[in-house]
């Protein structure tokens, strides 16, 4: 998948997850302090990714702060890709 | 020997904690001595039974093997591995259950101090494993997660990765200095806490509804809102008292204990209060049956909303909180009260146009304070059976 089509795959997804229309506008935004995203939200994500990309994340495997902006959470599916 | 109580606990404290400076500072790794020294102060904390003592003793031994048995299952990729793990997780909740029915019959029933606090670490470790998470964890680094003392009877919940690379790490003197001058604080901090603000606020709690009285309906109600209030600032001191030692002296052993407690009376709303209050216990709990329950829910599409997700497993979540400290009523209703608070504190949040509007301005934040507040505190009434059989 080339990367420009997963970034727009996963901006998809969140703006989907959190209504957040212009969330891809603000890539660096920290999600939860901006109360975008909450632990259900994160949870919703992870389930989200699983079915869309295959990655597999558990629950507990990544701390707040490694995905807790649109790029991190692009970079952290890149990795596992 | 209780911990965190009897004298002979903090005089001992003096030689382990002088030992583990000088390691320290010396630059030698402290895994070894931190869990020799806890070996002894649980045997001298189970002195006095030796039945608990054997009971501890087999409690270790059957964990280690599950944990063995779940590595052993997924290094594999056995092809009933999860049937088997799901037993497995049974099997390791089984003595915290067994144990929390018999007491219910008989008050002696046999179990040991430590054993609600344990079950969360021993499940820990299953469902990481199970999650690949948890791939080589040594025999020596699972028994001294097990049997850290400082955590040992009452938390903060220890999390093994975390556990493990500390124990791991190896720290410059000053790496280590920098960590026992804040653990010190902590230790000191949590010793105020627990000899100062616990014993003034026990004090209040019995002194002022019996200055106010209960000769009419007015005084009665004033003498239980002050007993309430005095209970919640003497459970708050007590509990982050020790818990806040447990951190220092964790620190002294080269443990960077997680704090439980941030400030809980300055909670803006439940879901704050719950991020700053026993936070060990409600991470614990989100990571590992919110967050699973609201995974399995979006993935077999149980619920078309994912507000209804997050009220049923706010509520399924809270209430084994509640059940977690003890299989009785008061705990039931305490659980599953605070699961409608957090229930409604979602709901709120998520569908009133009001609070969206106004949930930045000051004056909304105040009233929303208090309103917590009170809710913390006639939580507080349920859990120590004020309100449901104790009215004063």
């Amino acid at each position: 998948m080339a990367n420009a089509e997963l970034e727009a795959k996963v901006v998809e997804l969140l703006i989907d997850i959190t209504g957040e229309e212009e969330i891809g506008d603000y890539r660096d935004d920290d999600l939860f302090e901006e109360d975008v995203l909450d632990s259900l939200g994160a949870i919703e994500l992870l389930v989200r990714i699983k079915d869309e990309f295959g990655v597999s994340i558990a629950p507990t495997e990544l701390e707040r702060e490694e995905m807790n902006t649109v790029n991190k959470i692009i970079e952290r599916i890149e990795e596992r890709l | 020997m209780g911990f965190f109580a009897d004298p002979a606990f903090f005089c001992l404290l003096v030689p382990i904690t002088g030992i583990a400076v000088v390691l320290g500072a010396l630059e030698k790794p402290l895994a070894r001595y931190g869990c020799a020294a806890s070996v002894v102060m649980l045997l001298l904390l189970f002195s006095r039974s030796l039945d608990a003592l054997a009971f501890f003793a087999g409690y270790l031994a059957y964990s280690l093997v599950l944990a063995r048995w779940v590595a052993w299952l997924f290094g594999r990729e056995h092809p009933r591995r999860v049937a088997l793990y799901r037993l497995a997780l049974a099997l390791q909740i089984a003595p915290l259950f067994v144990y929390k029915v018999g007491v219910l019959v008989n008050p002696d029933f046999l179990g040991f101090i430590g054993i609600s606090y344990i079950t969360f670490k021993t499940v820990q470790v299953l469902i990481e494993t199970r999650d690949g998470l948890i791939k080589d964890l040594g025999a020596f680094e699972y028994f001294y997660f097990l049997v850290f003392f400082p955590t040992f009877t009452s938390g903060p919940i220890l999390r093994s990765r975390a556990f493990v690379k500390d124990v791991k790490v190896r720290r410059t003197r000053d790496e280590y200095l920098e960590l026992l001058y804040r653990g010190a604080g902590w230790f000191l901090l949590g010793a105020l806490y627990k000899f100062v603000g616990a014993s003034v606020a026990q004090w209040a709690m019995w002194f002022l509804p019996s200055a106010i009285g209960t000769a009419d309906a007015g005084q009665v109600v004033l003498a239980n809102l002050a007993y309430a209030l005095g209970y919640t600032l003497y459970l708050f001191f007590d509990f982050a008292g020790y818990s806040h030692m447990a951190v220092g002296l964790g620190f002294a052993l080269g443990i960077e204990v997680p704090r439980n407690f941030r400030a809980p009376f300055l909670a803006l709303d439940i879901k704050d209060f719950w991020n700053r209050w026993h936070i060990t216990l409600s991470q614990w709990l989100r990571d590992f049956v919110f967050m699973r329950f609201s995974a399995a829910s979006f993935e077999h599409g149980w619920f078309k909303s994912s507000l209804t997700t997050a009220c049923l497993g706010f509520f399924i979540n809270m209430t084994l909180m509640g059940l977690w400290h003890g299989l009785t009523v008061d705990y039931l209703v305490y659980g599953m009260y605070h699961g409608l608070l957090l229930a409604s504190c979602e709901l709120i949040q998520r569908k009133w146009g009001f609070y969206k509007k106004h949930k930045r301005e000051r004056w909304f934040k105040v009233c929303s304070w208090a309103v917590t507040m009170v809710a913390v505190i006639f939580g507080l009434a349920l859990f120590s059976g004020q309100v449901l059989h104790n009215p004063l």
